[in-house]
């Protein structure tokens, strides 16, 4: 043990929640490193006495660690033992360490401590003020690929897995009574409140133990150590079923309705890779009647030259990396506050046994119960003083402090410089209001606290402790009980017994407001002065943003790329604003506020995916032949969710081949087509036929019980979204098919003109698309096919073209529908979904001697093109209506109902010349097939940019015509019969063509009516 | 993600099951042929887009199908009141103007 303490410098022999029993190893940039359980790698890194984790994203400055928690700006950790299980952007200070992890840094290139690029931030220094990548790298655009590949590089912004993740990740719905975000002395005060009158709670907080604060303090509750406190009421709550405790887990975004998201860390906190069977992470999707935010506050830091040198920390952290992981970051400690609170630091650092070289404070006079402790412990205080500079090139070595004037603007007296490797700094603390923001709530300034308190919101939100601006724990454990108190009264719970721990009572002296310590040199020619260490966004940057006319500071905030790193800011946005305040001349609220969006934390794509991935991201929907297809071999294509047999080849042929084997099948014997995919809608109800009227652009009402009938139908302007056919099984009884893929969208249309206009027609819809299975039979043999399945006389006479008939086919009751989408003499057969495979398997028995050859939906494309039929969503677009399809036959103008689409089909521009319409396309080279989508011109030497007159929506080579058979818009196509149109193609050929009927094959429609 | 009340199913249901279909109250002109291109493309194409109290048609497409209005606060996301097709709302905007 001694050894492992040893190696690691920073260690303190005692004290902290790490157990020096358990040493860890884990891998920093190829070097091994030990550590403790209970460490955050952070802590970890600290104690190995590493400085520097990382290089700065404009200028490749050498950075440390600043902070403990979410709003750690610079330690961005690329984490992951394999390939697999990379994990970009981790902050270091919210890692837990593990054994075997194996982290490096994001930036710095090609290692941090000897950075190729750090010749940008001496050389480039000047070169890069703020605007630098607006104002550069806009220009020649043709550059930007270049300039952004070498600003990643540069700038490391992680890299995801090149693998797929090998850990499941999921999701899980919640409902509570309370959410509590945050287990600090506010949460935990709240949850135990909540908890014991009987409400069910969620209560979530970022960090692997529940106590927040309490962790890292030296106050005793109720006289004992305050984590005594704290392990207490977690054991308690741990009692109740209906209190849920999540930690490792940070609640991400506040959505409406009280809807929040938690991304809870199951294993990744412990292991590169979740065990055998168990999650990695889980998003938890909270609907939460009340919301308590006790998010606690982020120190802030003060602004000073040379402020990110490695050494250079936020006060609280210190404490934090003291009391809670044993580790002292340096020997020499410098702390410049603004306020008694941070005095803590000191104390922390001098009872570690370490040297406090100068508590610097900003203020006069500081008096109260820590600087009281400082005294009693002869640390040196220098008052009214800031430190103006760090200097060091990796590491603090030394620091210059000066007198200032009482508001902390101006030096008035001379430099004195002392030695030191670590400066605290504190300028007060910031709520955690990001949550508050997320629902739209604008966040208001606190000057008694110096910061920004939760404004109003319309959510069931509850806000106690530090994010109020309360900071004295005695204040916080109390809002925390009056928080769930009101919420238990909003609820109709009852107030439990409760009684508040007993706290030290402890006097604060009141805070000064400083944010920007001014240097001997103006800002713009002193040493750089970070704000926003992730964007290397300094003092004088947003003063020169200010100066060059950028008034808001969201304006100022995207001028300067300030706030807009994967830490939103959380340490700088004050800072900064209030830099920009000053420059404007006037207060901080009328510069603007600063709005936080989710996410808090970045999410792996992992945990918002969850188990919808992969074979589970999208639901498949599979027809009752399916099986068979596969059997033989049928390759599929994806008609919205459904998978259907788009070819079967055989042997090795080619796709044309068997599309060219298939074509010819069906049209010289019989061929069958698995067509149960097609929306079937069932409409019932004794104005059922008038409603079919008004969707359709053709007429309904004489169609007889026993016939069928096509359908187009058109939205409000008159433009075509559907076709198919529909049945009138009885006089208030009709089955509807729809497209494939718009069986969902017609069945809403159905409902809301049902629902919305004509509540008074009686008439009820309901999807059976999966009630039946659907097989089509097609080619001259199909009535053969059919006589030898059925009894029924199907025979032309019985059962004549657009009849359908019930029978029973292969043993099971059956709608035949005689309707041809082929052009051929064709069967569709119906049957309960169960009975499909069975019937399907019949007609391959019985179809043998035909050669019955199964088709997938290329071919049903190709034999319907020589048909010239179309198909909606291929040859329509939502910007044509029947006329400009040539299917004006389709549209009964004379229909007493002004049906849907009639009066927009009629509008000045659907009625005007040239528009462009549907019709064949015949190439001039019959081997020649257009490619779908070509444009076509009327003269091809006409120069470019062209006038295009439309283009190619469907095209086929066609084995039974022994030629290519096209289908396309052409501006007045109709009158344009015998012309020529050209389509240049991007390899330079030009295809030429003869406008002319779509139907290529069997003009006159003999081969049906048999 | 909204909590909605479904006044047709009569309780709370998640977002998901629910699709917004636009503005409520556009009816249906009683004698399209009648209109002129102007108004018929009022009816189509035309619709509010306040900050503040908005109307809204919307459908229970993965529940009972039905649609139904919402009265929303387009600023704020707050639900006011949910009433059925056919039924007027109680909370309407103050007339700016
Ligand atoms: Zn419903």
């Amino acid at each position: 043990m001694t050894q492992e303490l040893s190696k690691q410098s920073n260690r303190l022999q005692d004290g902290g929640r790490i157990d020096r029993s358990k040493p860890l190893t884990f891998t920093y940039n190829g070097k091994q490193y030990k550590g403790f359980e209970g460490d955050t790698l952070a802590s970890a890194l600290l104690a190995n006495g590493v400085d520097i984790v990382g290089r700065s994203f404009k200028y490749s400055r050498p950075r440390g660690i600043v902070a403990a928690g979410a709003e750690e700006p610079n330690a961005i950790m690329q984490i992951g033992s394999t390939e697999a299980t990379q994990i970009p952007n981790v902050r270091a200070t919210q890692q837990s360490l593990y054994n075997g992890l194996v982290a490096s840094t994001t930036n710095g290139w090609p290692n941090v401590d000897n950075d190729l690029m750090s010749w940008v931030g001496k050389v480039g220094g000047k070169m890069m003020p703020p605007g630098f990548y607006y104002k550069t790298f806009m220009y020649p655009k043709s550059m930007w690929e270049t300039y952004e590949s070498y600003i990643r590089k540069a700038a490391g912004l992680g890299r995801a897995p090149k693998e797929n993740d090998p850990d499941i990740y999921d999701k899980m719905n919640q409902h509570c009574d309370v959410l509590i975000v945050g287990a600090g002395p506010a949460g935990l005060m709240a949850a135990l409140t909540a908890a014991r009158a009987g409400a069910r709670v969620i209560i979530a907080d970022e960090q692997n133990e529940f106590g927040g604060s309490l962790l890292s303090t030296t106050e005793a509750l109720n006289g004992k150590p305050a984590a005594e406190w704290v392990a207490e009421v977690v054991e308690e709550l741990s009692g109740f079923d209906d209190v849920l405790m999540l930690p490792n887990s940070q609640v991400n975004g506040y959505h409406d309705h009280n809807f929040l998201t938690i991304q809870q860390h199951c294993t990744d906190q412990f292991a590169d890779r979740a065990p055998n069977g168990q999650i990695a992470q889980r998003l938890h999707r909270v609907r939460a009647k009340w919301v308590i935010l006790a998010t606690g506050a982020h120190e802030r830091p003060l602004v000073y030259g040379n402020n990110d040198l490695p050494g250079c920390m936020v006060a609280n952290a210190v404490s934090t990396y003291i009391n809670r992981y044993g580790v002292a970051p340096g020997k020499d400690l410098v702390l410049m506050t603004s306020n008694d609170n941070a005095y803590r630091t000191a104390l922390d650092w001098h009872d570690a046994g370490r040297n406090v070289v100068a508590i610097v404070d900003s203020r006069k006079n500081p008096q109260g119960t820590f600087v009281e402790a400082a005294r009693e412990r002869g640390i040196s205080i220098l008052v009214s003083s800031g430190v103006i500079e760090a200097h060091g090139s990796k590491r603090v070595t030394d620091v210059s402090i000066a007198p200032l004037n009482e508001v902390g603007d101006a030096i008035v007296g001379s430099v004195v410089k002392m030695a030191a490797d670590t400066v605290a700094t504190s300028g007060g603390w910031s709520p955690v209001i990001h949550l508050s923001c997320h629902t739209g709530a604008r966040p208001v300034w606190n000057d008694d606290i110096v910061g920004f308190t939760p404004g109003v919101t319309v959510q069931k939100q509850l806000t106690a402790g530090a994010i109020n601006g309360a900071f004295s724990t005695v204040q916080v454990l109390d809002e925390g009980l009056s928080a769930a108190c009101d919420a238990l009264a909003h609820l109709g719970l009852s107030k439990p017994d409760v009684v508040l721990p007993e706290a030290d009572v402890i006097e604060e002296g009141k805070a000064m407001a400083l944010f920007h310590i001014p240097h001997t040199k103006p800002t713009s020619k002193a040493p750089k002065q970070f704000v926003d260490y992730q964007n290397d966004v300094t003092a004088a940057g947003i003063e020169l943003a200010c100066r060059e006319g950028f008034e808001s500071i969201e304006h100022v905030k995207r001028y300067t790329a300030m706030g807009f790193g994967t830490d939103q800011g959380k340490l700088g946005n004050i800072n900064g604003m209030a830099i920009a305040a000053k420059m404007l001349k006037q207060t901080i609220p009328e510069t603007g506020t600063t709005i936080f969006r989710p996410n808090y934390t970045p999410v792996t794509f992992g945990a918002i995916a969850g188990r919808d991935c992969g074979e589970l991201f999208d639901p498949k929907r599979y027809t009752a032949m399916h099986a068979w297809h596969v059997e033989r071999g049928a390759k599929f294509e994806d008609v919205g969710q459904w998978k259907r047999a788009w070819y079967y080849p055989q042997g090795n042929e080619t796709m044309q081949e068997a599309l060219d084997r298939e074509c010819l099948a069906t049209r010289n014997s019989v061929g069958i087509l698995d067509a149960s995919t097609l929306g079937k809608i069932d409409i019932q109800g004794k104005d059922a036929r008038e409603f079919l009227g008004r969707v359709y652009s053709n007429a309904w009402a004489k169609l007889a019980v026993g016939k069928c009938r096509y359908g187009l139908m058109c939205g409000e302007d008159g433009m075509v979204f559907d076709d198919g056919v529909t049945s009138c099984l009885a006089e208030n009884h009709f089955l509807m098919t729809t497209t494939s893929g718009g069986a969902a969208r017609v069945l809403s249309w159905l409902e809301i003109y049902h629902q919305t206009e004509w509540p008074e027609l009686e008439v009820y819809f309901n999807s059976v698309t999966d009630h039946w299975s659907t097989m089509t039979i097609s080619g001259p043999n199909s009535r053969k096919l059919l006589e030898k399945l059925t009894d029924y006389d199907v025979s032309k006479d019985n059962m004549a073209f657009m009849d359908w008939k019930p029978m029973t086919v292969a043993g099971v009751p059956a709608r035949v529908f005689r309707i041809s989408f082929t052009g051929e003499l064709s069967f569709e057969i119906n049957v309960q979904a169960n009975y499909g495979l069975h019937v399907w398997k019949e007609l391959f028995e019985k179809g043998a001697e035909f050669d019955l050859t199964p088709y997938g939906t290329e071919t049903m494309h190709i034999l319907r093109a020589e048909k010239g039929f179309i198909i909606a969503g291929q040859d329509t677009d939502g910007s044509v209506h029947p006329f400009d399809l040539g299917m004006s036959w389709a549209v009964s103008m004379q229909k007493p109902f002004s049906f849907i689409g009639k009066r927009g089909m009629q509008r000045e521009d659907c009625v005007r010349e040239n528009r462009k319409q549907l019709v064949g396309l015949k190439t001039l080279d019959p081997k020649a097939v257009l490619p779908e989508g070509a444009q076509g011109v009327l003269d091809p030497k006409a120069p470019i940019p062209m006038p295009m007159v439309g283009h190619v929506t469907s095209s086929y080579w066609s084995a039974n015509l022994n030629r290519s058979v096209a289908m396309g818009f052409v501006k007045g196509g109709l009158d344009k019969m015998g012309e020529k149109v050209y389509y240049p193609l991007a390899d330079g050929r030009v295809i030429e063509a003869e406008i002319c009927s779509p139907v290529f094959l069997d003009p006159k429609g003999e081969r049906q009516n048999v | 993600m909204f909590h909605i009340y479904c006044p047709h199913c009569c309780e709370y249901r998640e977002e998901e099951e629910f699709h917004a279909s636009g503005q409520a109250h556009i009816p249906r002109p009683l004698d399209p042929d009648a209109c002129t291109d102007k108004e018929w493309g009022e009816f189509m194409y035309f619709r509010a887009n306040p900050r503040g109290i908005h109307h809204e048609l919307w459908v229970h497409g993965a529940g009972c199908r039905k649609y139904f209005n919402i009265t929303r606060n387009t600023h704020t996301y707050e639900i006011l009141e949910v009433y059925k097709v056919g039924e007027k709302p109680s909370v309407v905007a103050n007339e700016a103007k």
